[in-house]
């Protein structure tokens, strides 16, 4: 007889019809995909004390040598920031094109929206890159070839931009553009991930949480480079 | 939406971009971080879908780390913006 009721009860739960999309822990789709978003929220308010601190360090040091980083921050090309901006604003929305086109269950437009946003992702490394390799060119990378001598302060003429203040204005430069860098490397490679997986068909509207998820990375790095874009090009620009 | 939303996005980088060569004093510094968080507010309210989470919880985890990032960002000031020597 216990035999005979246990073959029935897992014949039972084998037989209970559900969602394979929803994990059994969850009681609706919409429960699981609010715990997903909420979960990377927790990961996005760890990162933002990340970028704070940077930011924090950035604004000490802003205050104390503000001659020295507006000196600094004209020598970068504000053109060049200005359209990576403008590069990640796009690929911004080709990111929430991305999600609706999951939710809809548009396996050809989420393809090519996550093509583009890689794309965009691309070009803005591309044109970090030029920018970089313009700093190494001017010797204005911190380390012993630093050079920034006979650099006028904007606004005070006749007096010039002490070196060591302009070299701390750099090394905040490359460590929070850097770092922004290294996330625009890691969202492509998930990115990538995403494409494959779109690919081969794996997202539907029930489940699609990657492509939320990972659009919400997404997002929140184009939301660091909003800042350091008028923090670090935009100082003391007008004549 | 969305694309109203990009637009806007593109309109406020072209006013932050073009207003950093006008002199404005201390108010270019106030113009720049202004129309930046005005971006960004856009982006996390309907880009990365706050304004409809459906979810409360997410609407405080944001609201959680501002008050946190704001509460790193005032304390240092308060500290290092008020000292005589400096």
């Amino acid at each position: 007889m216990p035999d005979s009721y246990a073959a029935g009860f897992s014949q039972d739960a084998h037989t209970e019809t559900h969602d394979p999309a929803l994990l059994h822990h969850f009681a609706e789709p919409q429960q699981q995909r609010d715990a997903a978003s909420l979960g990377m929220w927790v990961f996005l308010a760890t990162e933002i004390m990340f970028f704070g601190g940077l930011f924090c360090a950035y604004l000490v040091y802003r205050r104390w040598y503000f001659p020295d980083f507006a000196a600094a921050s004209k020598s970068i090309d504000a053109t060049l920031g200005a359209t990576n901006t403008a590069v990640l604003i796009c690929s911004s929305l080709t990111v929430v094109l991305a999600v609706w086109a999951a939710q809809t269950a548009r396996r050809t437009l989420l393809i090519v929206m996550l093509v583009i946003t890689m794309l965009l992702g691309l070009t803005f490394l591309g044109i970090k890159g030029i920018e970089y390799k313009d700093k190494f060119e001017e010797h204005h990378v911190p380390g012993a070839s630093f050079s920034f001598n006979n650099v006028p302060v904007p606004g005070h003429p006749g007096e010039y931009a002490n070196p060591k203040h302009a070299q701390l204005f750099f090394s905040l430069y490359f460590v929070m553009t850097g770092l922004h860098a290294l996330h625009m490397i890691i969202g492509l490679g998930i990115f990538a991930w995403l494409l494959t997986m779109a690919w081969k068909g794996r997202f539907t509207p029930e489940w699609h949480t990657p492509v939320e998820i990972g659009g919400l990375y997404w997002h929140f790095v184009d939301i660091v480079w909003i800042y350091l874009f008028p923090l670090l090009y935009l100082i003391d620009r007008h004549p | 939406m969305y694309f109203s939303i990009w637009i806007a996005l593109l309109v406020f980088t072209f006013i932050t971009y073009k207003a950093a060569f006008i002199e404005l004093g201390r108010f270019n510094a106030a113009v720049a971080l202004g129309i930046a968080t005005l971006k960004a507010t856009l982006v996390a309210l309907f880009f990365m879908h706050v304004w409809n989470a459906s979810e409360k919880l997410t609407k405080l985890v944001v609201i959680a780390a501002l008050f946190f990032l704001l509460l790193l960002l005032g304390l240092t000031m308060t500290d290092y913006a008020t000292r005589p020597w400096s």
